[in-house]
Formats: C-alpha cells, sequence, structure tokens
C-alpha cells in the first residue's frame, strides 16, 4: 500500500490556481522524484502535502487523511519538509537549528543517538555547532536542512531542488547522502528537482508535472529512456 | 563630584524599574513586531491584583508577588487568545490600534474596580539609606535592583537553555519553518505575551511603593520604558535593560540639574526616541543581521 496518497488535489495563490487535480502516489521506503519546469506546480504538491497552502482533494498519509491538517500537526505525523530557501533558522546556531529539528520529540536517548547518526553523514556539524546557521555556505545550509530534518525521525521526507544554486559536486554529494538516508533510515524520499537527470539517476520512480497536472508519470528507466518524456520534459 | 555620583546610583535603581516594562515590550515585539501600548496598564492591573492580595487577603508580599505573577502570566495568554489571535496576519497598524484600545479598556477596568483614589503600596523593601563611602545607598533600590537582576537572570535561562524557550525564538524570527518542525507558533506567540504580562507585573510591583499606585501609574514609565527599549535596540532583551539603566541615569541627571527639569522629564524620554530613531534605527544592541548571499 502506498504511504503517501494525493487524489484531485487542486490549490491555488489566491486567484493564481497552482495545481489542477494532482494524484500521485509514493510507496514505503522510495525516492520519488517530482520533475517539471518552472511554475509546474513541484513546490506547491510538495506544500500540499505539508499543509502549507490552501488545497481541496484527498492527501492521506499512512492512513491518516491529512488534507484538513495543520502544518505542525502534519508535521508530528512524521512528515519532514526541507522548503524551498532550505528553511534555515539563520540567526539560530548549527547546533540549535538541529535541536529545533527534535522538537517534537520527548526521547532524550533517541535523540542524542539521531544526532550521532546526523554527524556521521555531516562530519563538519561537531566542529561547527556553535556557528550561526545564517553564516554557513549554500551547500552547508542545504545539509544542515537535511540534518534538521532527520532530526524529527521522519517517516516521510520531502526536499524541494535539493541542487538549487550548488555546485555540481555538492549535489552529488547532498544525493549521496539522501540515498544512504533512504536505504539506511528507512525514510521514504519524495524529491522536487529541475535537474532531472540527478534526480532520476537517485529516484526508482518519477513524476512529471506540467501545468499544475501530472504528464506523464513511471520508472525512472522507462523516462530516462523515452526520447519524446526527455525533450519535452527533462530538457536534456 | 559625589552630589553627581549620588545621582547616577538613584537612575541606575529607577532604571531597572524602566528596564524591567522595556523587557515586557521587548518580549512583545520579538513576537509579533508590534509595540504593545497597553503593557503598562497591565502592569497596573497586575499591581492592583497584588495590592488587594496584600490589602484584602493579608497575604504577605512575596506570597503575592508570586501568585500575581502567575495570574499576570494567564491573563497575558488570555489577552493574547482572545484579542490578538483574530487580527493575526493583519496589518501592523491594525495591531496598534487593538493595543491602543486595549490599554484605554485596562485603564478604564482597573479604574472602575478599585477607583482613582492614589493609594499607598506596601512594597517589600523598606526604604532605608545604607552609608557606603561618602555615598548614601537605599535599601530599596537595592531591593529593586535585585529582583530585576534576578529576572533577568531568569529570562536568560529560560531563552538560552530551555526547549520551549528555543522554539519560541524560533517561532518568533522564523515562522514557517518552526511550522514545518512542529512547533505550535501561536501558541508561541501566547507565551509570550504571558511572559510579558508577568514581567510587566513584577515592574508595577517594583515602582508601585514609590510611586503611590492609581490606574495611571505606569503611563510615564511606560513612556521611558519605551526609549529603553528602542535605545536598547527594540528586539534585544540586553539592550532593554541597558537601555533602561540609561534613561534612568539621564532622567536623574535631567532633573536635578536642568532648571525645571522635573516637568522636562517626559520631554527628554521622547527626545531620546526621535534621537535614537533619527541616528541608529537598530539602537545599541539592534541585530545587524548576520547573512550570507
Amino acid at each position: 500500500m502506498a504511504q503517501l496518497e494525493l487524489k484531485g488535489v487542486v490549490a491555488a495563490y489566491g486567484p493564481i490556481s497552482a495545481l489542477h487535480g494532482v494524484s500521485l502516489s509514493v510507496d514505503a521506503g522510495g525516492i520519488v522524484a517530482l520533475l517539471g519546469a518552472n511554475g509546474a506546480g513541484k513546490t506547491t504538491t510538495l506544500r500540499a502535502i505539508s499543509g502549507t497552502v490552501r488545497k481541496t482533494g484527498s492527501v492521506v498519509f499512512d492512513g491518516h487523511d491529512i488534507s484538513k491538517r495543520a502544518p505542525e500537526h502534519i508535521a508530528r505525523l512524521g512528515i519532514a519538509h526541507v522548503p524551498e530557501g532550505r528553511g534555515t533558522l539563520g540567526q539560530l546556531t548549527v547546533w540549535e537549528n538541529l535541536q529545533m529539528g527534535a522538537y517534537i520529540r520527548r526521547d532524550s536517548k533517541g535523540i542524542k543517538a539521531d544526532y550521532d547518526r546526523v554527524c556521521e553523514y555531516f562530519a563538519w556539524i561537531p566542529a561547527r555547532r556553535r556557528q550561526l546557521a545564517a553564516t554557513l555556505s549554500g551547500g552547508e545550509q542545504q545539509m544542515l536542512a537535511i540534518a534538521r530534518a532527520l532530526m524529527m525521525r521522519p517517516r516521510l521526507l520531502l526536499l524541494d531542488e535539493p541542487s538549487l544554486g550548488l555546485a555540481p559536486i555538492v549535489v552529488r554529494e547532498i544525493f549521496r547522502i539522501v540515498r544512504a538516508v533512504n536505504e539506511r533510515d528507512k525514510v521514504t524520499v519524495l524529491v522536487v528537482e529541475q535537474n532531472a537527470s540527478i534526480a532520476l539517476e537517485g529516484a526508482a520512480h518519477a513524476y512529471v508535472l506540467e501545468a499544475g497536472r501530472v504528464a506523464v508519470s513511471g520508472t525512472s528507466a522507462e523516462l530516462q529512456k523515452d526520447e519524446a518524456v526527455r525533450r519535452s520534459y527533462l530538457g536534456y | 563630584m559625589l552630589a553627581v555620583i549620588q545621582q547616577i546610583l538613584s537612575g541606575i535603581a529607577s532604571g531597572g524599574i524602566y528596564a524591567s516594562l522595556a523587557l515586557a515590550l521587548v518580549l512583545v515585539y520579538r513576537a509579533m513586531d508590534v509595540a504593545n501600548f497597553a503593557q503598562g496598564e497591565m502592569a497596573t492591573f497586575s499591581t492592583f491584583i497584588s495590592y488587594s492580595l496584600i490589602e484584602y487577603a493579608h497575604l504577605d508580599f512575596w506570597t503575592a508577588f508570586v501568585i500575581t505573577i502567575v495570574v499576570s502570566f494567564a491573563l497575558g495568554i488570555g489577552i493574547e487568545r482572545l484579542l490578538i489571535r483574530p487580527f493575526e496576519g493583519a496589518p501592523v497598524l491594525t495591531l496598534v490600534i487593538v493595543t491602543l484600545g486595549l490599554f484605554t479598556i485596562i485603564n478604564g477596568v482597573t479604574g472602575l474596580v478599585w477607583g482613582y483614589v492614589f493609594k499607598e503600596y506596601r512594597g517589600a523593601f523598606i526604604s532605608q539609606p545604607v552609608r557606603f563611602g561618602g555615598l548614601y545607598l537605599d535599601t530599596q533600590d537595592l531591593g529593586v535592583l535585585s529582583v530585576v537582576l534576578v529576572m533577568l537572570l531568569l529570562l536568560y535561562l529560560f531563552f538560552s537553555r530551555t526547549k520551549i524557550g528555543l522554539a519560541m525564538r524560533a517561532a518568533s524570527l522564523y515562522p514557517d519553518s518552526s511550522r514545518l518542525l512542529g512547533v505550535r507558533v501561536g501558541w508561541m506567540l501566547a507565551l509570550g505575551w504571558g511572559l510579558a504580562a508577568a514581567v510587566g507585573a513584577v515592574s508595577g510591583m517594583m515602582v508601585a511603593p514609590i510611586i503611590f499606585l492609581d490606574p495611571n501609574m505606569m503611563q510615564s514609565i511606560l513612556l521611558f520604558a519605551f526609549a529603553a527599549a528602542v535605545l536598547g535596540g527594540i528586539e534585544s532583551p540586553l539592550g532593554s535593560v541597558v537601555g533602561g539603566v540609561a534613561i534612568g541615569i539621564v532622567m536623574a541627571l535631567v532633573g536635578t540639574y536642568i532648571p525645571g527639569g522635573q516637568d522636562l522629564r517626559l520631554a527628554f524620554g521622547l527626545i531620546v526616541i526621535v534621537v535614537v530613531l533619527l541616528l541608529r534605527p537598530a539602537g545599541l544592541f539592534g541585530r545587524a543581521a548576520v547573512r550570507r548571499v
């Protein structure tokens, strides 16, 4: 059974509609990519899941209907959303950012264990835990955002363009870690990307959005092979 | 020279009171970017509660003090939930008008319940001069200062060492990101109002023994508190305390050494506000936002 299921989700920002009935499903334990051009509705789809945009339609996560839930409630159900712009708590330190990630948890032993684990993924963190997050580089802020999300011990991780503005080598590093997180920690990942090639490398399954609708979906292999899809939607 | 130092010392003492009300203003300002004009009236109301507890329920001062702080905290949360929350996301001006309305309402209710006759308020400390070198320190001033310092320390520990304090800071700076982390941002705002009300109550209970208690007691103090908060940088708790002490010293000197100075103190308070806003809007401790683009 799908862990996350969207059916006919319609969303708008005031008079400007962004989604015209998006339906998609994400199986537990997988990595799913959400691709498409600028303005296709990728970010809005993530926001519809995490409850940060007004919408109609159904969003079901682990059997809970979360379409009417507030974002803070959805977060408590185990969905970690790393938003556009990374959501860095810039005036707080790296350590405080991570503590805020664990805000909803009460198991201090588990939190400690997850901190150690996060430090395995991002080895630079311990030495710089007192640094203000705003003074980190873009790549480090993206890593901190993922680390903070992992501190929530989520079952579903929503990543919004983790590659944005970063050097290719940093992007590859980040995707390597996302795959590791997915495999070792059994976290389902739904990743929005404009960089289709790198996203399809990591993801098993992908949806391509166009003008607020799902235009194509399939396994990454299928999409990569399909000449027409590549040319018209993926741009490479 | 000794006389000047004497004035400065007494300025520091009244500065402690300005500082605590300024701290209350800063707590609300940090949470919602609006100065709460009703902060002084809320403090007066709280002080009257403690007055009733002392005079009619015959409690000793410190018991009344603690009860009043707890009640004020709850009232602050109640005010936010009932009157401020409906205006969530409204323009700043709307919220300013709401707090001005709150000012009028609380002032009126206080007058209605306790009347407008000046009341003598028996505080915790007895005013007694203590010789210290060639100077005289007032035990009451020392007492007030220690209470303010302890309160400041507790607030500092709360915001830097506790999870909920950290969440309050995060929620006020980054409400959207905080929601995604599961923080109930609305409640964090309410907590900010509660804390501000409690801190304001302390300032009221500290000043009332010095200047008599009446429904308009905190109005001039609110002006000095605003001056202190602006001088310190309206978002900085430490700045509000330093600003409060600085304003206290300036007012003591103005009152003593400028002819007619006692009457000019309010005007000087306003002048400080205007000059700081013109020359250094971020104040002494204002956050120069650190950012890498």
